[in-house]
């Protein structure tokens, strides 16, 4: 008569991780690849308004960065609300724009330089007076090509 | 009898791994930067006397934003989601009005004969205008160019304007100039 065997204890085979390092490695490289660093950390808050039109910024290396914004929630006991420039990482005022885009300026190569684009992110509520003041400034640096930054519109 | 090699505990490369992400993950940004390309016209020189290039009136499509963002273009009030179509009127003055811009036939190359338009869009806004409000204005006024050179592109080439060449597209721009210019900035509703 046929007995069944019991092969010892019922235990459950463990299921092998060993691709898991793999598929993460994956989600990293993928990660890795098609994100850029952050470059500043923002102060003001900008949020960008909306556009139909817009075109994507090609050459990263050549463009150079103007916030203007009411400052952010941890500043705004030591700035107020009132929109502010930000360049780099600090808060400045409008006779620093001309210096701001002479160093930027240095910092480029030779053949680069007539390239110099300057992005301008702007608070959507911020009122057209400091835009202005900043649009006349880069007309004195002759920073003249600009872009002003939005969102695509759907 | 070859010897077995003892495994490697690997199980830790994952969480290895897993930080490596975590730490990818914030600290960098995958927005893509967009925006509305625009030349700022060079600063006079000091001593350059200021002759304004003579325009007639007839070639200058006045746009002003006041202070609570309202537009007058030539003189009347108008809503934002009229102008794109107004532009378009006057650059392309297909009934030849006295009153909207002059039109040059030119000969170009690629197209033929073409007839350009001489008007030129004059943009003017206040310092209490509100960016939202600028923008607006702005991307209506490229979309009304953009579509004028997408219409002639479609007739002429068959194709869409981003898939020209480079000489269809240099074409397409003399056809079509570009002109949005910005006034001087005056002070007049206050800050």
């Amino acid at each position: 008569m046929a007995t069944f065997k019991r092969k010892g204890k019922n235990e459950i085979q463990a299921i092998s991780t060993a691709s898991l390092p793999d598929i993460v490695f994956m989600l990293l490289f993928f990660f890795m690849v098609s994100t850029t660093m952050r470059e500043t950390t923002l102060m003001v808050r900008t949020q960008l308004p909306e556009a139909t039109e817009v075109s994507k910024l090609e050459k990263k290396s050549l463009v150079s960065y103007i916030y203007i914004g009411p400052p952010t929630k941890q500043f705004q006991a030591l700035f107020g609300t009132e929109p502010r420039i930000q360049l780099n990482d600090s808060f400045k005022t409008l006779d620093d724009i001309r210096d701001f885009i002479a160093s930027e300026r240095e910092a480029m190569k030779e053949e680069d330089k007539p390239l110099l684009t300057t992005s301008l992110k702007i608070d959507k509520d911020t009122r057209m007076g400091i835009v202005t003041d900043v649009k006349q400034e880069l007309r004195k640096a002759s920073a003249l090509k600009i872009v002003y930054a939005a969102r695509k519109a759907e | 009898m070859a010897r077995k090699v003892p495994e490697v505990n690997a199980s830790s490369t994952a969480d290895i791994a897993f930080l490596l992400l975590i730490f990818f993950l914030i600290s960098t940004t995958m927005n893509v930067d967009t925006g509305l390309t625009r030349m700022l016209p060079p600063m006079p020189e000091k001593d350059q006397k200021q002759d304004d290039v003579e325009v007639k009136r007839r070639n200058i499509f006045t746009v002003l934003i006041n202070k609570s963002d309202r537009l007058l273009v030539r003189g009347e009030p108008m809503d934002v989601q009229m102008l794109k179509e107004k532009t378009k009127e006057f650059i392309m003055n297909p009934n030849n009005d006295p009153n909207l811009s002059e039109i040059e036939e030119k000969e170009i190359p690629m197209i033929g004969r073409y007839r350009v338009s001489k008007g030129v869009v004059s943009l003017q806004n206040d310092r209490g205008t509100s960016y939202e409000m600028y923008m607006k204005v702005q991307n209506e006024l490229v979309a009304a160019y953009n579509e004028l050179r997408e219409e002639l592109s479609t007739s002429v080439f068959g194709k869409p304007y981003q898939k020209l060449s480079k000489e269809e597209k240099d074409a397409i721009s003399k056809a079509i100039p570009l002109r949005i210019s910005e006034a001087e900035p005056k002070n007049v509703g206050g800050k």
